[in-house]
């Protein structure tokens, strides 16, 4: 059940950063709207939505949602799959309104008898009597509709028709549809919406000039879907209220297979997703990973078994060899003094997060504005170096300090402001004297800023000075002075405070942002399996079944199949002989040849014990087995029946074709 | 290796792409790995391609290295799951290299021949199989002699290749005679083919004589560059190689046909029976495999129910699996089994039985989408409604358009209908596009279980299995029976005329005059408006096809196989 809790929690999460984005998105709409009622052309928004197109139909629901509330209760989803023709395309746009106008009147049973009746009838008719259904539709529809909606600021609610992927339309049939439906523009006050995946040229090469001049066209650009993760990570994995963690490598493989393969935020939910079930599944200590007031109850009621779980866990027994012996006895021992010190391990655990997300933020605002990013340009990279090992340690790190230690005054002090900032936000209360530490180096910023102020004074009067004098060697002596105190005051006042900043941030870092796997009892909350999670969400069948083929002791744990050099050995299964076999075959196979060889391979392994009286039983134990075994490719696919030379096969793969 | 090789090396050839290729997975695989995991494993692999740089033309250390690769591979692929997919890409997509025809049999000599190699091992291991007392059988003599044979040549051999001794001999140089003794041993056994097998002994060794003469020329420079220049070379040669193979369109096979095997065709249940006798080797291994899967049937049922839906890949039949899956974890709850691999299962039937068996509704639908809707409209009002799909084969022929997969996936992404599904073909998951993977929500779970997939192939159009023979001969006698005596004779005529002339590929048929002719010769028919009415009447049968020749004459043929009709004449016969 706190698996599902947690799956619901987070599944509300990423809805409503998904509703908060389309309704941005609309907010811009709704403005418009107003301006379009009047154009002749169709409105038409279109809306640029980046190429995760598993991510868009939640989007697109959302939006449709919202529209529907606060606009017009006529909204048609079409998806290019539905509509191969204008027909169909038709046929489900008003199947969609009508179940709409259902939904609005569905007191009005007169009304709804009708609708059915349209419907069916409407259905059956060709294509032009589809335009009169449509008119007449809305002309009936009409004084019922003022009815219903005499409270809306529309009188005629415009019909919102969305194309949901505009790219796999057929041009054909988006041009008419568009033609049609601008003829129809006075009576139906039509909206469309185009969702587009690539780029919003494709409107100009999938309609001729004829067509798009009828459209009035708005372009919106929705998120991309990176800064989307970063939301999602932010919100999931950055924080500290969200008891459950991703390791190191887990992260890296979810966001791997995020920018390498779909860029799919909902696949990457799933992930997480799969992430949570795996962890509460394999870990057995997983029901501490919750709210801490729930795990206090817990550890209290936790029984004999899973204190033994506990003490089993490496990082504990880390804990415990690092105390005093008593102590380790006791922790060893006695259940009771166990679950004390649990909770405040977990207690300890919960603190470090905290502290872990806002120096880590800190450390963010540093590092993304330095050149090159030498620690990555957002969080979550700078995420992940962090889990891995101990940054300080890295030469990245090394470098991006160096870097800091050069940046100039006015980015120092916003960035420190921007720190203070998440400091007094974070809800840790260790940060009070950070704060004011952090503070404190703004005044003396500024107080450095006052200061310069006078010195440029100065260094203007000493250059009226200067003026003054037109003696060569004067000038080239004063010169000199005025270049040595300049280094020497530099040195003295800014770069020494910045230094300092730097340094304390330095140890700010390393104070706080040690690896999680450093700290005690980090299993309970962290899932670090990443193999697992690869192994299911992004499988490689072709190579499990090459591995099985080619090395077949991989999966049989049988001596007799160990090989060496790369070839399996003769006694491997039937279809693994006859695979390799067929390995070294150009585009067909001559079955008799294969054959032949088979019973060659098989033979040497019976040859020994073959028994003379049964030798023809044998023959054919030998050919059946063969039979299979081919047959088995053909299932897998590696070869097919050929008909261009008899008693052939033709090879499908690798370097076959 | 040096450009100008004649067709004779092409053994020769084949030695050297493994080492290519071993050298090319390296080096991606180091390049892999370095930029995705950080792991040991990297470090001995770049370890390891320094070491392969520093080669010399010494082949005995080429050949340890590419031992120790593959151990290291080996390594990886033990753990499947483990993290680093063991085999890179490079290894199972490797470029086509040209073929000769014999390869084939060579390697299935080599592979015979590995256990002589290591004698020693093996019967320490299994002494099982020392312990039966080999009886002299005929088959055992030929092994022998084979084995004599083989040895004669090598020692005929050692007189050339002494001038240049080279490390592959080993490896290369006994197949090939072997081969040749092997295949041609039961034709007949003469001096001919001794001199021929010489013959093949030299034109190997002339093409290996060229390699190694020059790699003795370039011994001289340092050993890096000459690293780098063998390299190189292979590149090239690669390249060459794939150009090769992809120039010549013709395929050079041998002709030899199944029929000339003279071994009869098996039938369906005849093969059945034989591999059933037949025992299954490694069951132990196997079934130690498939507890290590069914030990996962309770996570099984918890994804399942969380809404992601399940499908199993790897090599060997899983429909055991599942079913064992079923009876344990699905018995009391409602399911749905799709044989996929059934030739004419379609996504209706299937929809069609989730409305009429588990929503109990009678009536038809218009198209599959009205159906669909229909389902999702009932499981969406009834949130007690659950059901198990399991489909074995998803990705079968009937099941792997785009439609069937389409309403597949709209079926799945139900939340109360959790699928289970099985995939064998390597191209299956070409299937999916991104929109249908979300919808499918899949977790890819490996289950390899080397158990022969006998269910699945059992409906193939296999070429080695007898197309339902059987079947054909009993309907025609059955139909044949039901006609007159005259129109038996005239089936008679057509059958004995068309297998008369089953050696000609181009046998068009009968035309209808020269039977006509016939027919009246054996004062079976007096007119050809009589012929015409029978040939009607077994048309009707599906007893004889007529077709069109080019020069509008027609041809009658009957549509089925020599060896039926044979049988259906001797039959014939008797009853005669």
């Amino acid at each position: 059940q706190q698996v599902q809790e947690d799956l619901n929690k987070q599944l509300f999460d990423n809805l409503v950063s998904f509703l908060r984005r389309s309704h941005s998105e609309f907010q811009e709409k709704t403005t418009e709207w107003t301006c379009r009622m009047k154009s002749r052309e169709i409105p038409t928004a279109a809306l640029v939505l980046g190429v995760n197109v598993t991510d868009h139909d939640l989007t697109f629901r959302s939006l449709s949602e919202v529209l529907q509330n606060n606009i017009t209760p006529y909204i048609a989803l079409l998806e290019a799959k539905d509509c191969p023709g204008i027909k169909n395309l038709m046929q489900k746009l008003m199947g969609q309104l009508m179940n709409c106008y259902v939904d609005v009147d569905s007191l009005e049973d007169e009304d709804y008898v009708q609708v059915s009746q349209n419907r069916i009838r409407c259905s059956m008719t060709s294509l032009t009597n589809w335009y009169e259904t449509v008119t007449k539709k809305t002309d009936s529809e009409t004084p019922s509709k003022k009815r219903t909606s005499s409270s809306r600021d529309w009188q005629f609610p415009p019909v919102v028709v969305i194309f949901k992927d505009m790219e796999s339309f057929t041009t054909k049939v988006l041009q008419d549809f568009i033609v049609i439906s601008s003829q129809h523009i006075r009576e139906l006050p039509l909206v469309l919406i185009f969702g587009i995946a690539t780029s919003p040229m494709i409107i100009h090469s999938l309609l001729p000039h004829s067509v798009s001049s009828l459209l009035c066209i708005e372009l919106f650009q929705s998120l991309s879907c990176k800064e989307h993760l970063s939301t999602i990570i932010d919100k999931l994995v950055l924080t500290a209220q969200f008891p459950f963690k991703l390791g190191e490598k887990v992260l890296q493989v979810l966001i791997n297979i995020f920018l390498y393969h779909d860029l799919s935020v909902q696949n990457f939910i799933k992930g997480f997703q799969l992430c949570i079930v795996e962890h509460f599944y394999s870990q057995p200590l997983s029901v501490l990973c919750c709210q801490p007031v729930d795990a206090k109850k817990r550890v209290n009621s936790l029984s004999h078994d899973q204190c033994e779980n506990i003490r089993k866990l490496p990082s504990f027994r880390r804990y415990v060899e690092s105390q005093v012996s008593e102590k380790q006895i006791a922790l060893l021992t006695a259940d009771n003094f166990l679950k004390e010190v649990t909770q405040k391990l977990l207690e300890d655990l919960r603190v470090y997060h905290e502290n872990y997300v806002s120096v880590l933020r800190c450390l963010h605002v540093f590092t993304s504005s330095l050149p090159k990013y030498p620690l990555g340009k957002q969080i979550r990279e700078l995420h992940c170096a962090c889990l891995e090992n101990r940054v300080w340690e890295t030469e990245e790190y090394e470098s991006s300090l160096q870097l800091a230690r050069m940046l100039n005054k006015s980015d120092l002090v916003t960035m420190l402001q921007q720190c203070v900032e998440i400091f007094v936000s974070s809800s840790g209360n260790e940060f009070d004297k950070t704060v004011e530490k952090l503070k404190e180096f703004l005044t003396q910023f500024q107080k450095l800023e006052a200061e310069a102020f006078q010195e440029q004074d100065v260094s203007i009067s000493s250059q009226k000075e200067l003026q003054k004098k037109t003696d060569l060697y004067h000038l080239q002596k004063t010169l000199l002075e005025l270049k040595e105190s300049r280094r020497s005051k530099k040195l003295t006042k800014f770069e020494m405070l910045r230094f300092e900043v730097v340094d304390y941030i330095d140890s700010l870092v390393r104070n706080y942002l040690v690896p999680a796997d450093h700290k005690t009892l980090h299993e309970i909350v962290y899932f670090n399996t990443a193999s697992v999670l690869r192994g299911h969400l992004n499988a490689a069948p072709r190579i499990a079944l090459h591995t099985a083929l080619n090395n077949p002791y991989c999966y049989l744990k049988n001596q007799a199949l160990k090989s060496d050099g790369g070839r399996i050995s003769n006694k491997a299964p039937d279809i693994c002989i006859v695979y390799k076999l067929h390995l070294e075959c150009g585009r067909l196979i001559n079955l008799v040849d294969w054959l032949e060889a088979f019973s060659t391979v098989v033979m040497a392994v019976e040859g020994p014990n073959a028994d003379a009286a049964s030798s023809d039983q044998v023959d054919d134990i030998i050919h059946a087995r063969f039979i299979r075994a081919v047959s088995e490719l053909e299932l897998l696919g590696f070869i097919k029946p050929s008909k261009r030379k008899t008693d052939h096969v033709a090879r499908l793969t690798w370097g076959g074709c | 290796m040096s450009q100008p090789e004649g067709k004779g090396s092409g053994a020769l050839q084949v030695k050297f792409v493994p080492d290519e290729e071993v050298l090319k997975h390296i080096a991606d695989g180091a390049g892999i790995k370095v930029r995705k995991d950080k792991t040991q494993l990297t470090v001995s692999v770049k370890r390891f391609v320094k070491k392969l740089e520093n080669i010399s033309d010494d082949e005995a250390q080429e050949i340890l290295e590419e031992k120790n690769y593959v151990a290291a591979l080996g390594i990886c692929a033990q753990d499947p799951v483990g993290n680093g997919s063991g085999v890179s890409g490079g290894e199972v997509y490797s470029f086509q290299t040209p073929k000769h025809s014999s390869k084939m049999a060579e390697l299935a000599a080599e592979l015979a021949q590995t256990p002589g190699q290591s004698v020693a091992p093996d019967h320490s291991e299994c002494p099982e199989k020392t312990a039966k007392t080999p009886q002299s059988s005929s088959k055992y003599m030929f092994l022998l002699l084979m084995h004599v044979f083989s040895l004669q040549l090598q020692s005929k051999k050692k007189e050339y290749v002494a001038t240049t001794p080279y490390r592959l001999r080993k490896r290369l140089a006994a197949p090939d005679p072997y081969l040749e003794s092997e295949s041609e041993y039961s034709a007949s056994c003469s001096e001919e083919e001794d001199e021929e097998d010489q013959k093949e002994v030299r034109t190997v060794l002339s093409g290996r004589k060229t390699p190694a003469k020059t790699k003795a020329l370039s011994t001289p420079p340092p050993r890096n560059t000459l690293a780098k220049k063998i390299k190189e070379d292979k590149m090239s040669n690669l390249v060459e190689e794939y150009f090769e193979a992809h120039s010549s369109s013709k395929v050079l096979t041998s002709d030899r046909t199944l029929q000339k095997l003279r071994k009869r065709r098996l039938n369906q249940q005849t093969l059945h029976d034989i591999l059933k006798k037949a025992p299954l080797a490694y069951a132990a291994e196997i079934k130690e495999l498939n507890q290590q899967h069914e030990s996962l049937f309770s996570k099984w049922m918890l994804q399942l129910h969380l809404g992601f839906n399940i499908v199993l890949y790897g090599l060997g039949s899983k429909r055991d699996l599942l079913e064992k899956f079923r009876t344990s974890a699905l018995q009391d709850s409602v399911h749905l089994v799709v044989n996929g691999y059934f030739p004419s299962i379609t996504v209706r039937s299937i929809l069609n039985s989730i409305t009429e068996e588990v929503l109990d509704h009678i009536g038809t639908f218009r198209s599959p989408l009205d159906q669909l809707e229909f389902i999702i409209k009932r499981f969406k009002e009834d949130s007690s409604l659950e059901l198990y799909v399991l489909i074995h084969n998803l990705d079968s022929q009937m099941l792997r358009g785009e439609r069937s997969q389409q309403i597949l996936a709209q079926l799945s992404s139900l939340p109360s209908i959790y699928l289970i599904a099985s995939i064998d073909h390597i191209n299956a998951p070409l299937m999916w596009d991104q929109a249908k993977l979300s919808l499918y929500n899949w977790l890819w779970y490996e289950t390899t279980t080397f158990s022969p997939y006998v269910e699945e192939t059992s409906y193939e159009n296999s070429l080695l299995v007898q197309q339902s023979g059987s079947l054909a001969l009993s309907s025609l006698t059955h139909v044949l029976r039901s006609l007159t005596l005259n129109a038996r004779g005239i089936f008679r005529l057509l059958a004995q005329y068309q297998l008369e002339n089953k050696d000609n590929p181009s046998y068009p048929g009968l035309s209808f005059q020269d039977f006509y002719q016939q027919c009246r010769e054996a004062f079976l028919v007096n007119s050809d408006l009589t012929l015409r009415a029978q040939l009607t009447e077994f048309r009707d049968h599906k007893l004889i096809r007529t077709k069109r020749g080019a020069d509008g004459v027609e041809y009658l043929l009957i549509p089925v196989d020599d060896s039926t009709l044979t049988d259906f004449l001797e039959k014939e016969d008797e009853d005669i």
